[in-house]
């Protein structure tokens, strides 16, 4: 009996193998974490018959896998390591898709005062000033590059037993903040859709440094001939389409908008 | 505790109600460490009967690298095995990266060495107990072996499940050769990472909760099958 349910339970998962054609594409933590992928792919397969399937890594092993040439093509959001891609002629181009924003999420009581601040550095100098817990992705990710480079414009040296560096991807990074209360760097969308945030809230944010851009870059198949170009490109149309805009911009979670559509038509 | 007992619930919700993703990804569970366990028992059972009863040369020092293989974390092996099968790899021509045959592979090479070891040591065992009977009857080598596999069944079955048993808790190596790919390779572990990543504990533990009630379910056949621990056996 057992066997036999086993044996049903294999069967029913061999047609999974659709017969829409397979694109694979990295894409960081924090898009996914979002659920926005969720309410993006059936979508995308529905009308341009593609059936996307999501390596959700850091933005590093991201970039990382594009340049093996494991993945078609990469959405990314950190414009450094996405224009030395391009400049090292792993990707074609790049195009930009979408925006939200870097927030800084820490306890609701907020004993470094950062509510306060004006600027994004005012806040994370009050925060290093206070010596009160910090969580870094420390992963190398799109998200663990902009809180570098805060803590650079800020001229200050994270370092200490209060700057806790996890290595780890947006929602564990979250996780071990929450269960700290401590101070920590996160997009918008991950934070929404976030389902632990125990003693956790906004402390900061609306700073202009804080803005996270997406961007869509398909694998260069000079170097990687096996590249599925014409699928890049199908994915790339539907991507900055009015239609890919009405969903983007029609995802909220709470009655809060995730995302902002930018896409600029060519 | 209020997350323990939501995970139960919700497991319970997800089982009764037969959710299609929970189905999905159980029986991929299970296809890909049914698989593999297979494979290292091809591989590890007649490995460590051979290194039980043969002497040679190097017997030693192929029994201390095969212990020491078992202690290697599996994130080292899914990376091996990602940098092998990886475009740029020497076998990338066979797409293989991010397909659940890629996670066969490291899982074969996980539990290899511990069905191996395992079986090595029962095998040793009844070998020391067994060999001036076989020697005085003049068996061949052959009848030796059959014979020292027949009458170690049980212990070499525990083997087995200890390999499997490793398996089917994995998440580290599979998440970097499979990808953790919805619909494609998407299993209980690394949905349970994923969950796990969304802050959603409730799901995660869910999942966890299937996870074991399936681990259990396959040990209990297998005792079944091969009628052991039974109350009138000992």
């Amino acid at each position: 009996m057992i066997k036999k349910a086993v044996l049903a339970a294999v069967l029913t998962c061999a047609p999974l193998a659709s017969i829409a054609e397979d694109f694979k594409m990295a894409v960081t933590t924090s898009f996914a974490n979002s659920g926005l992928a969720e309410v993006l792919l059936p979508e995308i397969q529905a009308d341009i018959d593609l059936n996307v399937q999501l390596l959700i890594v850091g933005t590093g092993q991201a970039i990382k896998l594009g340049e093996q040439g494991d993945v078609d093509a990469i959405l990314v959001h950190s414009r450094p390591a996405e224009d030395k891609f391009i400049d090292q002629g792993f990707g074609t181009h790049r195009r930009e898709i979408m925006y939200n924003d870097f927030i800084i999420i820490g306890p609701s009581v907020d004993p470094a005062q950062a509510k306060s601040s004006a600027l994004t550095v005012e806040a994370f100098d009050k925060i290093a000033q206070s010596k009160a817990d910090f969580v870094s992705r420390g992963d190398d990710s799109g998200t663990h590059k902009v809180e570098l480079n805060l803590w650079k414009k800020s001229h200050i040296t994270p370092e200490g037993d209060w700057y806790k560096s996890v290595g780890q991807g947006m929602g564990a990074a979250l996780n071990t903040a929450a269960g700290m209360n401590a101070y920590i760097l996160a997009d918008r969308a991950s934070w929404l859709n976030f389902g632990n945030k125990q003693d956790l809230a906004i402390v900061f944010e609306g700073d202009p440094l804080l803005f996270n851009q997406y961007a869509y870059i398909p694998v260069n198949p000079e170097k990687h001939a096996h590249m599925n170009v014409a699928a890049a490109k199908r994915l790339e149309a539907w991507l900055v389409s009015p239609r890919a805009k009405a969903l983007i911009e029609g995802y909220q979670i709470d009655g809060k908008k995730l995302f902002v559509f930018n896409a600029q038509p060519k | 505790m209020n997350d323990i007992w939501a995970g139960l619930t919700q497991a319970g919700r997800l089982i009764i109600s037969l959710d299609p993703t929970l189905i999905e990804i159980t029986a991929r569970s299970f296809k890909v460490t049914l698989t593999a366990t297979l494979l290292s028992v091809a591989i590890g059972l007649p490995l460590g009967a051979w290194l039980a009863i043969s002497r040679f040369r190097f017997r030693r020092l192929v029994i201390a690298v095969m212990n020491a293989l078992m202690g290697l974390p599996p994130v080292v092996i899914g990376l091996m095995v990602y940098v092998i099968l990886s475009r740029s790899g020497p076998l990338g021509v066979l797409g293989l990266l991010f397909t659940t045959s890629a996670m066969v592979i490291a899982q074969t090479i996980i539990i290899s060495p511990i069905i191996a070891s395992v079986a090595h040591q029962v095998v040793r065992d009844l070998w020391a107990e067994y060999h001036d009977l076989l020697i005085s009857i003049n068996t061949s080598r052959w009848q030796r072996t059959r014979t020292l596999i027949w009458d170690s069944k049980r212990g070499l079955m525990t083997a087995s499940l200890t390999g499997f048993g490793r398996a089917i808790g994995e998440v580290g190596a599979i998440m970097i050769v499979g990808g953790n790919i919805e619909h494609a390779t998407r299993v209980l572990t690394t949905a349970i990472s994923l969950e796990t990543g969304r802050g959603n504990f409730a799901m995660a533990l869910a999942l966890g909760f299937v996870l074991i009630a399936s681990a259990l379910l396959v040990n209990l056949v297998m005792h079944h099958i091969s009628r052991t621990e039974r109350g009138s056996r000992w």
